[in-house]
């Protein structure tokens, strides 16, 4: 059987993928202890790593997309996360019908 | 320790973050086939790769006679976080066997990445059973998606209509809020928020996602704060 581009192109990627994700663990598992800035940093990179996925479409998807994320944050220091998701999809649909 | 009790809650944990992701998995099928991927190829991305927005990225990249290993390149920098989501849900895998990393480590997803830390920092072990369970959960049925996609492409014609375009921004919003009573939460949020918009704009995606993280984990580290991990 003849193996496409693409299909070496797939493979391969997903090979890139799993090293980043066995990379992090390999690295860190030779340091007995972990410096404090070290422990400090890693504590803060689900935070930061996710609100860079956020920011960008919450600014550049237009005014009813920027209007969700607000509304949805502003939810989110009240109401449970699945609450919170529900709440960001009646605002997307209500903020589009109304803003556009 | 109680295995089957585990089973379940890991499935539970991963089903929010499942069906936020479903409609991009029914997407990324769709979009692939329209990128002139084959059925076989489509399935074949979800199965080896397992991560949305690379695979995006990825069949953008096909259509346009780029370099393989450019595509790759490009596949490994959406990917790239994962090395910091790895190097933190490590330090909580003491109780598992290298076999039992090897694999479960696949799973790293950024959905999954987050659910395993709220089990953490419950203060409830990180149970391989656990992890693997919800990650599973989650494979199967990004790849069912894809395919579902792939098949019908037409399932999903206008996501927009329905609002689900937009509602994994949502989901990670929810994600972050949920870290709020970290040490450092608010500056490490606004810099990463600043920075990924600024790179978004003046280096473009997907290069914003590694940017505006390594400003905001750079700003923790200047902070130096000691992690609240156990007392939230």
């Amino acid at each position: 059987m003849e193996i496409s581009t693409t299909t070496w192109i797939i493979l391969a990627g997903g090979l890139a993928t799993y090293l980043t994700r066995i990379g992090g663990h390999l690295l860190l598992s030779r340091f007995s202890s972990i410096h404090p800035r070290v422990e400090a940093a890693l504590n803060a990179v689900p935070a930061a790593v996710l609100t860079t996925l956020v920011a960008p479409a919450a600014v550049f998807s237009g005014p009813a997309e920027a209007a969700t994320i607000i509304v949805a944050a502003l939810a989110a220091l009240y109401l449970p996360g699945m609450a919170v998701f529900v709440v960001g999809w009646v605002a997307i649909l209500a903020f589009r019908a109304l803003i556009g | 320790m109680n295995p089957r009790r585990d089973m379940i809650d890991g499935v539970m944990a991963a089903t929010p973050g499942m069906l936020a992701a479903a409609p991009f998995g029914l997407l990324f099928g769709a979009l692939a086939v329209d990128n002139g991927l084959s059925v076989f190829e489509v399935v074949l991305m979800s199965v080896a790769i397992f991560g949305g927005a690379s695979q995006m990225v990825g069949i953008d990249l096909f259509g346009d006679r780029i370099a393989p290993w450019l595509i790759v390149l490009s596949i490994f920098a959406v990917n790239f976080r994962h090395v910091l989501y790895s190097a933190v849900i490590g330090r909580h895998t003491g109780s598992w066997t290298a076999w039992q990393r090897a694999l479960g480590f696949f799973f790293l997803v950024d959905p999954q990445f987050a659910e395993a830390e709220k089990r953490a920092e419950s203060g409830k072990p990180l149970s391989f059973i656990w992890f693997a369970s919800g990650g599973l959960t989650f494979y199967a049925a990004w790849i069912l998606e894809s395919w579902l996609g792939a098949v019908f492409g037409s399932l999903v014609e206008n996501p927009a209509d329905y609002g689900i375009d937009f509602l994994l921004p949502v989901y990670f919003l929810v994600l972050v809020m949920g870290f709020r009573k970290r040490s450092s939460w608010l500056p490490v949020v606004l810099v990463s928020a600043v920075a990924s918009i600024g790179a978004y704009v003046l280096v473009g995606s997907p290069w914003h996602v590694s940017i505006g993280a390594l400003a905001g984990v750079a700003v923790a580290a200047a902070i130096g704060a000691r992690p609240k991990i156990m007392m939230e």
